[in-house]
């Protein structure tokens, strides 16, 4: 489930960004700039930004404007985490700040600071699977997988809240992550199957 | 998004002090308190609020503005208590089923987890043209220049508590089962610390729809004090377009106390129908010292809207509301206390 991190040398995201600087190179308009210049710090509106991401200390300089979201993936190259709708209505950046799962779009980055933040990238532990992104495979519970991260974060919450009794509660409390593709049937059964998994531990 | 600077607070006077601006409303006022940032970030984004200063409240004492005390008076929810917390309540669960009923069929457990009471109850409408700002008109949002929703899409608009001048729906569900209770609302100013009735803290837009509570700016909600009552036979019941994560088409929320069949006591209010928190006091004058069946429950509905007035496309919301009443009635009844 790492696909940025597979291979340090040659990510998917580097490949992105190179590509486009390449194209800058080719003569096309200036507009391709590589995205860390729109990281540096400002001087005048950058503030210092301390974040505890999946047990790592990250230190930044963000406008005060930056989400939780846009600091994940635009300045700590942790692009698991999803921008759908960036209002609040699709689920698709879910991350879990202190445990609880929350929507890291409607989050500012500095005002997530002395807390604990999980995203999809910090599930595994030692290479393994967790036992909810082992049953998404196993159920096929995705189809284009753009919404899958904000899913199983939202899943191993509900699981951990005490909200995933039954199928008709699990589609309750998991309704706050949409699926375009309707894929709902396999990821009520992913969570189903990983349930008792998480619970013994 | 505008510029902002943003601050955290650790001190409540302190930040009153701070947000205590001139304004015309508190939602116009250039300091705003940030919560759980549900609403305001998502307007912010919208550019349709444009603090230039963000108070974060969310380092406040938990102990005083976080907690579920039950107290001589009743019970005490600090504003800073998020909805998640205050839904799995079994306090709250127990003894006003309604309160945990409204909070846990509204929104996502993400949001239930971010969003805390304070800014939920203060929560702003869904009107998209309050919400584009593409339409020029919006009394709401640009005061005067008119409204779209009069003759525009208003299917999911108000019907009662309206005015020439905005039908903007307010969509919480919380505040009806507050506002239903009596509860009242604890509220630090820059002149010290005051408590309003909930009833008193959101306005009918009439003529100025901008204004939409009774709060200055900077005055911050710090609690809600719920009398004690004989309300475990209370309900939330809510249609809504899809099942789960959606704000009401109609809702209701009724509290009973029974003498058998006959109403001793009865507390009654409206959701997705009205610009405001809605309690109807003439539809429980109606059945008070009355038995509830299906033919005083509908007689209720009838009273309770009165008074409304539909648009082109909302007209559905006059059947919808008064079943939706009559239904929360007569499962209040048929609960099992």
């Amino acid at each position: 489930m790492h696909p940025e991190r597979d291979d340090p040398g040659l990510t998917r995201r580097a490949v992105l960004t190179s590509g486009v600087a390449g194209i800058g190179a080719a003569g096309l308009p200036a507009f391709a700039a590589p995205p860390q210049a729109a990281a540096s710090p400002d001087a005048k509106t950058g503030v210092a930004v301390k974040l505890r991401i999946n047990g790592r200390d990250e230190s930044l300089a963000l406008d005060p404007r930056v989400t939780l979201l846009d600091a994940l993936r635009d300045h700590l190259n942790l692009a698991g985490t999803k921008k759908g709708c960036d209002h609040g209505q699709c689920g698709a950046c879910t991350v879990h700040i202190d445990g609880r799962r929350s929507l890291s779009c409607l989050t500012l980055a500095v005002a997530a600071q002395g807390a604990e933040i999980t995203t999809i990238e910090g599930l595994e532990r030692e290479g393994a699977l967790h036992p909810m992104q082992q049953a998404f495979i196993d159920n096929d519970a995705f189809q284009c997988g753009y919404c899958t991260p904000g899913q199983i974060m939202s899943a191993v919450a509900c699981v951990a809240e005490g909200h995933a009794s039954n199928e008709a509660e699990i589609r309750e409390y998991m309704s706050g992550n949409l699926c375009r593709c309707a894929a709902y049937p396999n990821i009520v059964a992913a969570i189903v199957q990983a349930a008792p998994k998480m619970r013994r531990g | 998004m505008r510029p902002f600077s943003y601050d955290r607070a650790t001190d409540a006077q302190a930040a009153v002090r701070a947000a205590s601006v001139r304004a015309e409303s508190h939602v116009a006022a250039p300091v705003q308190y940030l919560g759980g940032g549900t609403t305001l970030l998502d307007l912010m984004k919208l550019d349709v609020m444009r603090p230039s200063a963000l108070i974060d409240i969310t380092g406040l004492d938990p102990k005083r503005f976080g907690s579920v005390e039950k107290s001589a008076a009743g019970l005490r929810i600090g504003a800073l208590a998020r909805m998640a917390d205050v839904a799995d309540n079994k306090l709250v669960a127990r003894d006003y089923p309604m309160l945990a009923q409204a909070l846990w069929l509204a929104a996502s457990q993400q949001i239930r987890n971010m969003a805390r009471l304070g800014g939920n109850v203060l929560q702003r409408t869904r009107c998209n043209y309050f919400r584009d700002t593409s339409y020029a008109q919006c009394n709401k949002r640009d005061p005067g220049s008119g409204c779209a929703a009069l003759d525009g899409h208003n299917r999911l608009h108000a019907i009662l508590g309206t005015s020439d001048q905005c039908i903007a729906t307010y969509p919480g569900d919380w505040a009806q089962a507050l506002i239903a209770l009596d509860a009242s609302v604890e509220l630090l100013g820059a002149a010290g610390p005051r408590a309003i009735r909930f009833a008193e803290l959101h306005r009918a837009p009439g003529k100025t729809p901008h204004i939409e509570t009774a709060l200055a700016p900077g005055e911050l909600i710090t609690g809600f004090v719920i009398p004690g009552g004989p309300w475990r036979r209370s309900l939330y019941r809510k249609i809504r377009d899809r099942e789960s994560y959606e704000f009401a088409l109609a809702s209701a929320a009724v509290a009973l106390d029974l003498d058998g069949d006959n109403v001793r006591d009865v507390r009654i209010a409206l959701g997705g129908v009205a610009t405001r928190p809605w309690r109807s006091a003439a539809a429980e004058a109606a059945l008070k010292g009355k038995p509830l069946d299906e033919a005083s429950a509908r007689a209720a509905a009838e009273i309770a809207f009165a008074g409304a007035q539909t648009r082109a496309h909302n007209a559905y919301k006059l059947p919808l509301g008064k079943a939706t009443l009559v239904r929360a009635l007569l499962e209040a009844k048929a609960m099992e206390i």
